[in-house]
């Protein structure tokens, strides 16, 4: 079975919520709309105090090429345009909507009825990836890369196939698992209209072995889809990545940066933007919820959760249970790559693909002891890079050193400092050096062009 | 016999010609360095701290013996050095040396754990930089202190530290050289490098919250909340500016009058090496107690008075 070649770990899998269905969460009372929901220039707000919205009103436009723009996912009166708590732990500008009734734009088509791009003819590259810009796509997987941006290759690259990240490689966390069981019809028709959009004949939708009964449905809905192959893959930590996935399914590896996938012909999309793909475009519906993951040991009802955005963790966590009372740490996204929460005021964004909720026993970090030169994390690093030597020269402030050692590569996957022996701070290290070398590599870039 | 004379000759006249090169070269090729420079970077503290601008002491002493042929030193100064070293660089250069008010680092945050709240923990790497990548830091203030050291670990002179019952970082006046290494690590911009000010009395507002006053207030009891009072209490000198929320006192116009102290309704302002003010209210009691003995006293003289004159007569 297939895999990448390099490092990679086997964290325990903990799917604690596999076997639950996806059910629709309940609407907030106010929701709060971050413009900094994706990478890239923050959207701009149209809308003012007292504004009427209903689901679907643009609430921000996009703030740039590389940004999208953001719509109310409830209806109501726009409460104040403010700065509100994010995940990424800072205030940042969002528009807070008062919630009232549930009315929703008219040009939504809220049906369940199966629209296929062959009853669609007249849909070409240039209609799509307009509609999936306008809905507001990112990438749903985490990075939140705004989706049309990835789909307008740049002069001289072309695509050759459309890759599908279905690995969902992040313990606990069984969003995408769900959403194929119940959706892969929907998912399918999304993969041709990004294959489409791209203009390739090839596609392949990654999925690790884990998930046998996702395996299987896909297969069988796969066959009336003859240019989309399932790929079983082989478990392993950080699968999901992009540059991974490339390795593991078509074998070929993605040069340091500033090279990114479509260098070697992959474009390489998550399942649940395959799924907001396939609504935006046939349904008009722009992003306006997603399935989100609430678990963790304690939790009474590990769930998955179709959400609005906007809603506050606060009431998904409720819905699910409530908080466990030897909560230690409360976890946007997955254990391995989230992030820890400072309040559970924090709303959902269009990133939010699981909320963990550690008990004080798991949360809690060991001291560290001193590196005893094992080279686990350059074993384990997926990117061939030395972390020990990256995170000490970091730690030091010799930025030449780092930038030399290519800590630019890093994919702050998390896999060194979860097989050090010796429990070091390796990755907070690496990620400080990281956004450092990066800083002073833009700041170059500017001086060179002035 | 011979063979050693005929090697001596050859020896000797191979470094008698190579002498004459290298004597020629060094005359010919000579780099004229100004000796005042050496002098100059022989009196220098050699902390090499960057804190006068230059690349290291030697920087600064080539910059010193440039501006000393301009006529003088200006702005130039060395901060850990001081007075005495100005004087000395002054002395070889043939200049007075400038009179530069000397400055400290302030470090302007005063949410100490009371004030503000610890509402998360951070048990990562210790390091401020670090902290600050994950947003807040342990408590809802995006502004103040995270009190991880990356200021100690930057000072030279041992100057700061970080007290552990307040969680802030605390400027020791007698060591600091005021050479900004700091306020550079600080990566939340909280340490400003300000005049000691006459006696190192001066006013700070001890505070970097730059949120809406209700917010800023929810996150700390002591945050600056921009109400504004200090400025008008300070109507008269202008020296308090309001922007972003946050009051920010100008060391060249206050006039150290302490009114915006009694102002600030959240004790943000601070007034350093003031000597103890006496409370108003205290000041009455003093005031009656000042009186009582002196009123004690003239009974007690009336009381012996007598007696002596008793004596006497």
């Amino acid at each position: 079975m297939k895999t990448f070649r390099l490092g990679g770990v086997h964290p325990a899998e903990n799917k604690l919520s596999a076997g639950s269905p996806i059910r629709e969460a309940a609407l907030p009372k106010q929701a709060v709309f971050s413009m900094f929901q994706h990478i890239g220039a923050p959207a701009k707000p149209v809308v003012q105090k007292g504004d009427v919205v209903k689901v679907g009103t643009l609430l921000g436009e996009a703030g740039g090429f590389v940004s999208a723009p953001i719509y109310s996912s409830v209806s109501g009166k726009v409460a104040k345009v403010d700065a509100a708590l994010d995940a990424s732990g800072t205030r940042r500008l969002a528009v807070y909507v008062d919630v009232e009734g549930d009315e929703w734009e008219e040009s939504i088509d809220r049906s369940t009825e199966l629209v296929k791009l062959s009853e669609r003819p007249e849909l070409d590259a240039k209609t799509i990836v307009e509609k999936i810009k306008n809905a507001g796509i990112v990438g749903m997987g985490g990075a939140t890369f705004p989706c049309h941006v990835k789909l307008c290759p740049p002069p001289g690259c072309k695509a050759e196939c459309v890759i599908i990240n279905a690995v969902e490689c992040e313990p606990y966390l069984t969003a995408d698992h769900r959403l194929m069981l119940e959706h892969a019809d929907e998912i399918l028709e999304g993969v041709e209209l990004i294959m489409k959009a791209v203009d390739v004949t090839r596609g392949y939708v990654g999925i690790e072995n884990n998930k046998p009964d996702a395996i299987a449905l896909m297969q069988e809905k796969a066959q009336s889809h003859p240019n989309i192959e399932i790929v079983p893959l082989k478990v392993k930590y950080p699968q999901g990545g992009e540059k991974q996935l490339i390795d593991a399914v078509i074998g070929r590896q993605v040069p340091a940066p500033p090279a990114i996938p479509i260098n070697v012909g992959a474009v390489v999309q998550n399942v649940g933007t395959a799924f907001a793909i396939y609504q935006a475009v046939m349904k008009n519906k722009p992003l306006i919820d997603r399935v989100i993951t609430v678990t963790g040991k304690s939790v009474k009802n590990p769930s998955n959760l179709m959400a609005r955005l906007g809603t506050p963790f606060q009431q998904l966590i409720d819905e699910c249970g409530g908080l466990p009372e030897d909560t230690g740490k409360i976890i946007g996204g997955g254990p391995m790559m989230g992030k820890a929460l400072m309040s559970l005021e924090v709303p959902m964004t269009k990133g939010s693909s699981g909320l963990l909720i550690m008990n004080k026993k798991e949360a809690r970090r060991s001291e560290p002891d001193p590196c005893i030169r094992c080279a686990k994390c350059v074993s384990a690093c997926p990117m061939g890079l030395e972390p020990y030597l990256l995170a000490s020269v970091s730690a030091q402030h010799d930025w030449e050193t780092a930038e030399n050692n290519d800590i630019v590569s890093c994919i702050e996957c998390g896999s060194c400092q979860f097989t050090c022996p010796s429990r070091r701070p390796l990755l907070d290290n690496i990620r400080l050096g990281k956004s450092t070398v990066m800083g002073i590599i833009r700041s170059r870039a500017a001086a060179a062009k002035k | 016999m011979n063979v050693i004379l005929i090697a001596v000759i050859v020896l000797g006249g191979i470094g008698l010609i190579s002498a004459l090169i290298l004597y020629v070269a060094s005359k010919k090729f000579a780099v004229h360095e100004d000796p005042r420079i050496a002098q100059v970077s022989e009196v220098l503290p050699q902390a090499n701290c960057g804190g006068c601008g230059y690349p290291g002491c030697s920087g600064f002493a080539t910059a010193c013996v440039k501006a000393a042929d301009g006529g003088s030193l200006g702005d130039l100064n060395c901060a850990p050095g001081g007075k005495a070293v100005m004087e000395k660089v002054a002395g070889i250069l043939g200049l007075q040396a400038g009179e530069a008010a000397p400055k400290v680092a302030v470090v302007r945050c005063n949410g100490t754990c009371e004030a503000r709240p610890r509402v998360v923990e951070f048990n990562g790497a210790s390091s401020c930089k670090i902290q600050q990548m994950t947003g807040m830091g342990e408590t809802m203030c995006g502004y103040g202190c995270l009190g991880g050291g990356d200021c100690v670990s930057a000072c030279l002179f041992a100057a700061i530290t970080v007290n552990p019952q307040t969680g802030l970082a605390e400027v020791d006046e007698s060591k600091c050289t005021a050479c900004g290494a700091c306020a550079k690590a600080c990566p939340r911009g909280i340490i400003e490098i300000r005049p000691a000010g006459p006696k190192g009395r001066r006013m700070v507002v001890l505070c970097n919250n730059k949120d809406k006053g209700a917010v800023a207030n929810k996150a700390c009891k002591s945050a600056c909340i921009g109400c504004g009072k200090c400025v008008k209490t300070c109507d008269k000198f202008e020296a308090i500016t309001l922007e972003n929320n946050l009051a920010w006192i100008d060391p060249e116009k206050c006039k150290m009058c302490r009114k915006c102290e009694e102002a600030c309704p959240k004790g943000a302002i601070r007034g350093f090496n003031f000597p103890p003010r006496k409370p108003k209210a205290e000041t009455a009691d003093n005031a009656q107690q000042a009186a009582a003995p002196k009123a004690e006293a003239p009974v007690a003289a009336k009381a012996e008075t007598p007696a002596t004159e008793v004596k006497q007569d």
